[in-house]
């Protein structure tokens, strides 16, 4: 079928023939994110540089109800911009001006398109902090982490996107220009609709400005190894650190698979024998820095850690940190096909999910890594497997049936910080009930009541 | 010969994609990383311009839902294989492997039908290089050219104004041809400068190498001959096959690959000794290239073990430091050959080296290990983007302000040479072996 060919002449005549892809072999490149056996072909992908170009397309769409996906660098998890059949790819990679970092009021203002890692490094340049880093930090884009509310290895002590969102420029489907929120610490004038935006994966209109909130940069940091020769230890000292009051910026863990992959990748020396590893960063004022530090490593002793390894210098404490950014698709190494979860529990709850997670394993004869956020319970288990083998991979989806299960048991949720998207679109429902769906699907309706943004996402 | 490929649909030509097995495909889980890092995806924001996008382009051939056509090849021609991706592959997929095969296929379909584009490869690929005679040949009629005065004639006489831009460029990017070359420089078999031998190696002078810097090649012999090895440099060596494998003559490649093994069978040497990082990070894979050779492949699984980059080497037998009573203050700046340091994963040896000569001071370059544009023959098929590569490099050298760029291969030492000199620029460029050379020629003089 293809898209229409009055749609693309449109196109091409309002973005230049050089901004709209149809050519087969540009295609395939834009037919997937960063999510494992997810494949759509796109009818055209196009390049826009202005919330004017948007809205043009937009009301294109509106007008031809053709289907839009928005899409950044497409690094998303979950697979919020994978194409939709015959629809316009709409990519913002081109927008990439940071606007204005406001020191005054420690605000950024930036176009989508700029990278995560673009935007920690303008506020460092002036002694200021944006905090979350995702995995992908290096290449997403701000457009996407908005867009999927991305999380990071911070979250713990400095939350995620939301947190940092005080405004945004939107173009709504239908054409419309609207900027939410603005540099205000309190503005209560209204719902706050801004809020309604991150993490609206693509499906409530397209982001063209962002206002990120910026905090001091922390003084100094230290980051932390220790190993364990159980996981159920490792859970326990850090229910013990949270439980001493500590927060600390990192608490990550990984298992020995994924240590494995991990040191085969970065090979920073990181031990290969033991179970658990948990990576500690705590930052801050000197003295805050040195008394917790001493504080969590007194505790991963008394919790029977085998080592402990203080990075000597920031520089060790980042390559560590990098590494474990690497964790997921360094577990690539093991298998064709790397499947990813973010089942999320309170933290409470962290042993139980861990153990449950690895007996599913063995219910299902499934290979896993896991890895995650423990100090804030957003579990990472990734199943190898390969997608060629049927029966394997119907097992796997079994085995994460199970797990979405036990976490919502636990009082937990089905994704932490990846989206719904596709992925985890069969289990929406039943975790939010019927009538929170219900409210999604109106609000949807109101704003899109063409159906044309990243159509078939999220709900139905 | 011992040919194993996947017949494609048509079922006459053989798809080296289809052919290759579909883990190291499958390997890549597209999430992004690679990106950032590469050259050609930083110009163009385009995914197809990108490794996740080419080997996605792979994998639809492989699974039957492309065909290799003109675009797919003219895809795989504009990466310039500096394997950037492969340093940040979290997943540690093998693009090297991926890419060679993917110029292969373009190849065997015979989608780039210029009939002047053929002739230059059946000229250069399948003649020049298959006879390193022919090259020398080649060599000294260039020299004649630079030094009887035509080159000079032509340039002045105003002839190559009426040449098109593209003929200009190329001739001035005609390399300066040495007077000698390395079988006149270089015994077929040198022993080391004091003492008994510890180590015997054998010294791979290259193509090109031979012609336009068989002194480095000389700096190589002296430097090995200064840390006790016995060095074997036999006359008139074969192409080792880099340059084929790497533009889709992966046969050919596999005819000179046994060519070199016969040549200096591995078990008679410590090491097998090359200079030029192009042509170690392909001499390091003869097992995979001869993978379906049952004659050759244990003889190629030894050579990959012993083949050295010159530096690695050095460092791995501790080599001695000079000594100088007056040392020559140098500020010197290290540009990673992109074979060097993704190719060969060699990064911190070069600048161990260059660190160890008295005097000189080494000064980071900015952006290192992000490729000059030379990527073999890249700088001659795609000037555009070989240039603005060039110029970015230039920009960082000369925010150094080093005296002298170091660098461990032939193609980065004459783009990066010839973006100098346009600049009308004094900046010596170098390879490290050579500075290292230079100080111990100091040390011997007592200076």
């Amino acid at each position: 079928m293809g898209l229409k060919n009055q749609v693309l002449q449109a196109l091409s005549t309002r973005l230049g023939p050089k901004n709209v892809l149809t050519r087969r072999e540009d295609l395939i490149p834009y037919s997937f994110d960063g999510t494992a056996a997810l494949k759509q072909l796109p009818g055209c992908v196009v390049f826009v540089r202005s919330p004017e170009e948007i809205a043009d397309v937009l009301r294109l769409a509106n007008q031809t109800k053709t289907a839009v996906v928005t899409r950044g660098s497409g690094t998303g998890l979950s697979g919020g911009s994978l194409p939709s059949r015959d629809c316009i790819v709409m990519c913002t990679v081109r927008m990439n001006r940071i606007l204005e970092v406001d020191e005054r009021n420690l605000t950024l203002l930036t176009e989508p398109g700029v990278t995560t890692l673009d935007i920690s490094m303008a506020a460092e340049r002036v002694g200021l902090f944006y905090p979350p880093d995702p995995g992908s930090m290096k290449i997403s884009t701000i457009g996407g982490n908005v867009a999927e509310n991305s999380g990071g290895l911070r979250g713990l002590k400095y939350g995620v996107t939301r947190n940092y969102v005080m405004g945004l420029e939107v173009v709504l489907p239908t054409g419309e220009l609207m900027w939410l929120g603005n540099k205000c610490v309190k503005d209560v004038a209204g719902y706050s609709l801004k809020d309604l935006f991150v993490g609206s994966e693509g499906t409530l209109g397209v982001i063209t400005k962002v206002l990120l909130r910026l905090i001091p940069l922390p003084g100094t940091k230290k980051t932390m190894v220790a190993t364990f020769d159980e996981m159920d230890r490792a859970a326990e000292a850090v229910s013990a650190i949270i439980a001493a009051k500590i927060i600390p910026c990192t608490l990550e863990f990984l298992d020995r698979t994924t240590i494995q992959c991990v040191e085969d990748f970065a090979k920073i020396g990181l031990p290969l024998d033991c179970e658990a590893l948990l990576l500690m960063e705590t930052d801050g004022h000197r003295a805050v820095v040195a008394e917790e530090a001493k504080a969590m490593a007194k505790i991963c002793r008394q919790q029977g850690c085998r080592e402990l390894r203080v990075a000597k210098t920031v520089a060790e404490g980042v390559k560590l940190a990098s590494a474990r950014r690497s964790a997921f698709s360094a577990l690539a190494r093991m298998a064709p096909t790397t499947i990813l979860e973010d089942a999320t529990v309170p933290r409470s709850e962290l042993a139980t999910m861990i153990r449950f997670v690895d007996q599913i394993a063995k219910k299902y004869e499934l290979r896993i890594g896991t890895f995650g956020h423990m100090g804030d319970g957003n579990l990472h288990p990734t199943f190898l497997t390969d997608e060629r083998d049927q029966k394997e991979m119907h097992r796997v989806e079994e085995a994460f049936k199970e797990i979405f299960d036990e976490a919502i048991r636990l009082g937990g949720t089905i994704t932490g910080e990846h989206g719904v998207g596709l992925a985890k679109k069969a289990f929406l429902p039943r975790f939010l009930g019927d009538t929170q769906i219900d409210v999604l699907r109106k609000l949807r309706k109101v704003l899109d009541p063409a159906g044309i943004l990243n159509p078939g996402k999220m709900f139905d | 010969m011992l040919v194993e490929l996947a017949k494609s649909r048509d079922g006459e030509r053989p798809s080296y994609l289809k052919g290759l097995d579909y883990s190291v495909v499958q390997q890549c889980m597209h999430c992004g990383l690679c990106l950032p890092t590469c050259p050609t995806y930083d110009a163009t924001q385009l995914e197809r311009n990108s490794p996740r996008g080419r080997i996605a382009l792979m994998r639809s051939i492989a699974d039957g839902e492309l065909t290799a056509t003109e675009t797919f090849a003219d895809e795989m021609y504009f990466c310039l294989g500096c394997l950037a991706c492969m340093t940040a592959c979290p997943a540690g997929v093998n693009y090297a492997e991926l890419f060679e095969q993917a110029r292969a296929e373009a190849e065997s379909a015979r989608v780039l039908t210029s009939p002047w584009r053929r002739f230059i490869r059946m000229i250069t690929l399948n003649w020049l290089f298959m006879d390193h005679a022919r090259l020398q040949v080649l060599g000294r009629l260039m020299r004649l050219y630079q030094t009887t005065g035509l080159q000079g004639l032509i340039r002045r006489c105003g002839i190559m104004e009426l040449m098109p831009g593209r003929l200009r460029d190329l001739e001035s990017m005609i390399p300066e041809i040495q007077p000698n070359f390395s079988d006149e420089l270089i015994a077929p078999r040198s022993l080391p400068k004091s003492g008994a031998a510890r180590y015997r190696v054998a010294l791979l002078t290259g193509c090109a190498q031979d012609l336009i810097f068989s002194d480095v090649n000389r700096d190589t012999l002296e430097v090995l001959q200064e840390n006790g090895c016995e060095v074997i440099t036999p006359a008139n060596q074969p192409c080792c096959g880099s340059l084929h494998a790497h533009n889709g003559e992966w046969e050919t490649a596999k005819v000179l690959a046994r060519r070199q093994l016969d040549l200096l069978p591995p078990d008679q040497f410590d090491a097998i000794i090359t200079n030029a990082a192009g042509c170690g990070s392909h001499l390091k894979h003869y097992a995979s290239l001869l993978k379906d050779d049952p004659v050759y492949l244990a003889r190629a699984e030894e050579w990959d073990g012993k083949v050295k980059d010159i530096h690695e080497w050095l460092v791995e037998i501790q080599f001695r430091q000079p000594e100088a009573k007056r040392p020559e203050v140098q500020l010197v700046t290290y540009h990673e050959a992109c074979h060097l340091c993704h190719g060969q994963n060699i990064t911190s040896q070069p600048r161990d080296i260059l660190k160890a000569i008295p005097g000189c001071e080494l000064t980071e370059l900015p952006e290192s290990n992000w490729c000059c544009g030379s990527a073999g023959i890249y700088n001659i098929v795609q000037p555009e983007m070989a240039n603005d590569l060039l110029d970015r490099k230039l920009a960082h050298i000369e925010s150094t302000r080093a005296h002298v760029v170091a660098t461990g291969n032939p193609g980065c030492l004459l783009h990066i040479q010839n973006g100098v000199r346009k600049q009308g620029s004094d900046l010596r460029l170098a390879h490290p072996v050579t500075l290292l050379a230079e100080a111990y020629r100091r040390e011997a003089h007592g200076e």
